[in-house]
């Protein structure tokens, strides 16, 4: 069926393809010129029949995002959601089964070399120069310093559309396209341990004996751990994104000696697991992503997003494009994330607690107080709702962590992939075997 | 036949021992002869830990699973008098088998939570002071789920069995002063033991590939053979994947190999 489609597709291009150039033009100028209409094209005739099919992790692999793209650009979005492994395992080995990926910056350094993907022409990115610049110079002011890990601008960018090897510059080819981006800590549950907490290396910390949790996705679990153990003081790293053997050997020595005195109630390894380890007050301190946070609130059980001193672990996330893509499919995936950046997703995502990556056109998409409240840390006016209706934060509350210059401003490190990451693999699944 | 088997069975296998012995790096693969996968597999300190868990699992599993599946079986079989009654109550046993495996394993997780039913009922019972930490999360909740998931696969062919054999060899055993007990280890025992074999390669093969049910109820805390194995897949290491899963199989055809010297299945049918 798939296959048919594609064929029709390709008899009609020859047809529409210079067509289609001009009106790209046209359609740039006018969304240049700040209307951001979202509308479909004349030629929404022909890319209704267009089906592209994304896959991601559950984050942003929502319905409500594939129903709004048939609503305003008119053609299919299939999600598929799944865990992190799985994504970099289906972008790394299994290009013809998607078009668009859905990927973190540090799975994009391990699966880009696979040659799957292919870079975008940032000049056919509307908003690209309204990109934060966490993803394009990689520092969010000028001031910034760049946090250690896996930085996404230091993998979003390659020399050619073609292009293997990473660049340092705006080259015009970026690998991914921001989506969300978000910075993480530890989750607490305030009512079941009564008092401050404010450092990573509670997560250690004896009194929370079997009721603490980790994350068993080994790339971000380890670096959970690093933040964890130089908290602690135990070891001080040069890069917790890319550590030496050494390094590693300390961390999981530290963490599997609390694992077998027992500190640990459980590991997660995927977003629900940790929902329900938190609500069920089987662990009251644990590595959380932010959604999980208001997944628990919204059930009424406290929960906190808990900023501590040492500062966030960050994560981000964009859009690549499949190799396979050509012609009117790959047309329809450039006006798919000029849509995405043109902030109805952007909105929608930020009233879930992340950033989005152009949040000045997200802001038209949030009421004043919802914008006061997710982006810039003030105190609610009203009942904040998330997209589903269900209400999260009672009028009066403020974000934990505050703005997102607090926030972002903050970050430690970044999700990322070490040199040694086989080498942490063996070790990582010694510590969970042990 | 052969054809079916060959291209569904012996094909996959042999695409599974080739690609155990090529190379990898972090995420890509290429076919190679070399040793290393196995090298490494053979000398790793968790490679015996993990087994030894397993075989732990595996071994306690089956003595479980045959101790209920031969109890609820024979009820069935001798003690149901009717025909109609018993093959009411053997659907019943099927009954919970209507949903996904899944779905059955999960639901022992809030049973058995901190706050869950069978800690609250505890301690309103006044039996224990503060809950229970190791019903969940531990080898015992494994254990609980292999054996609630898995007894139905020991009882189906002991009950099965049971059926088939000759009433009136019992007759004569009883007739001839034998005691209950006399007759159930000197006659049931030794002819239902073809059910009881089918029934344990069942089980042992599922527990002993088993990778879901230990990572939730063990709440990712144990390992096993197959996580292991999943854990290695999902990490693009599939030759190193391929190679554990030759040695699980190899261990696994052992076991059953050791199991089929006892009872000749094929004599006994």
């Amino acid at each position: 069926m798939k296959d048919i489609i594609g064929k029709s597709h390709r008899s009609n291009l020859t047809k529409t393809g210079k067509q289609r150039r001009l009106l790209m033009k046209g359609a740039a100028a006018t969304v240049a010129a700040g209307t951001i209409t979202g509308a479909p094209m004349i030629w929404a005739q022909n890319i209704k029949n267009v089906t592209l099919r994304q896959f991601g992790t559950g984050v942003s692999n929502l319905n409500d995002v594939a129903d709004k793209v048939k609503e305003d650009l008119g053609f299919t979005l299939e999600m598929t959601a799944l865990d992190s492994d799985s994504v970099t395992q289906r972008a790394a080995t299994q290009p013809k089964s998607f078009d668009i990926a859905d990927i973190e910056y540090w799975i994009c350094k391990k699966v880009w070399p696979a040659g799957n993907l292919q870079a975008m022409d940032t000049s056919r990115i509307d908003n690209y120069d309204k990109i934060v610049g966490i993803f394009r110079d990689g520092k969010l002011t000028p001031e910034s310093t760049i946090a250690q890990g896996t930085a996404p601008h230091s993998v979003g960018f390659v020399d050619g559309p073609e292009g293997k090897e990473f660049v340092d510059n705006e080259s015009g080819w970026m690998t991914l396209i921001p989506t969300i981006y978000n910075a993480d800590t530890l989750g607490i549950r305030p009512d079941l341990i009564g008092r401050d907490i404010s450092t990573w290396a509670e997560l250690l910390n004896p009194e929370f004996k079997g009721k603490a949790s980790i994350l068993d996705i080994s790339s971000i679990g380890i670096m959970d751990a690093a933040m964890v153990c130089e908290a602690m003081g135990e070891i001080s790293y040069g890069d917790k994104g890319n550590m030496t053997r050494e390094e590693i050997d300390k961390t999981m020595a530290i963490f599997t000696e609390a694992k077998k005195n027992g500190q640990f109630r459980a590991f997660w390894k995927s977003f629900d697991e940790s929902v329900n380890l938190m609500s069920s007050g089987e662990v009251v301190i644990q590595s959380m992503w932010s959604p999980a946070i208001t997944a628990v609130r919204a059930k009424g059980i406290p929960c906190v997003y808990q900023p501590l001193k040492e500062g966030y672990r960050s994560w981000g996330g964009g859009l690549g494009l499949s190799k396979n893509l050509s012609g009117l499919e790959l047309d329809a995936a450039y006006e798919y994330i000029n849509w995405y950046l043109s902030g109805w997703v952007g909105g929608y995502l930020m009233r879930q607690g992340y950033y989005s990556a152009v949040p000045e056109t997200s802001k038209n998409f949030m009421s004043e107080d919802e914008w006061g409240f997710w982006f810039e840390g003030k105190p609610a006016q009203g009942d904040i709702v998330n997209p589903q209706g269900v209400v999260m934060e009672k009028a009066g509350a403020t974000r934990d962590g505050g703005s997102f210059e607090e926030r972002m401003g903050s970050v430690a490190c970044w999700n990322a992939v070490m040199d040694e990451n086989q080498y942490m693999v063996r070790k990582w699944n010694e510590f969970i075997a042990a | 036949m052969t054809l079916i088997l060959s291209f569904f069975l012996l094909l996959p296998v042999i695409a599974i021992f080739a690609v155990s012995f090529w190379q990898s790096t972090a995420y890509s693969y290429s076919p190679a002869f070399i040793f290393e996968n196995y090298e490494f597999l053979l000398s790793s300190p968790v490679t015996l830990s993990v087994y030894i868990k397993t075989l732990m699992f595996t071994g306690i599993t089956w003595a479980c699973c045959l101790l209920i599946g031969f109890t609820v079986a024979y009820f069935l079989a001798f003690h149901v008098r009717s025909l109609p009654i018993q093959i009411g109550l053997f659907l019943l046993c099927t009954v919970p088998f209507w949903t996904s495996n899944i779905i059955r394993m999960i639901s022992w997780i809030p049973f058995l939570g901190r706050n869950g039913i069978a800690n609250n009922t505890l301690l309103e019972l006044g039996l224990i002071d503060k809950p229970l930490e190791w019903l969940l999360f531990s080898d015992f909740a494994v254990i609980l789920a292999f054996v609630h998931l898995f007894t139905l696969f020991m009882i189906v062919p002991i009950f099965n069995s049971m059926m088939r054999l000759d009433r009136s060899l019992i007759e004569a055993a009883v007739d001839a002063g034998a005691s209950g007990w006399q007759v159930l280890c000197n006659v049931i025992i030794p002819l239902t033991k073809p059910g009881i074999m089918i029934g344990s390669i069942f089980v042992i093969t599922l527990v002993m590939g088993d990778f879901i049910t230990v990572r939730f109820m063990s709440g990712g805390q144990s390992a096993s053979v197959g996580r292991v194995i999943s854990n290695e897949i999902a990490l693009l290491q599939y030759p190193a994947a391929s190679a554990s899963a030759v040695i699980l199989l190899l261990t696994v055809l052992i076991m059953i190999g050791i199991l089929l010297r006892f009872v000749d299945i094929r004599k006994e049918l």
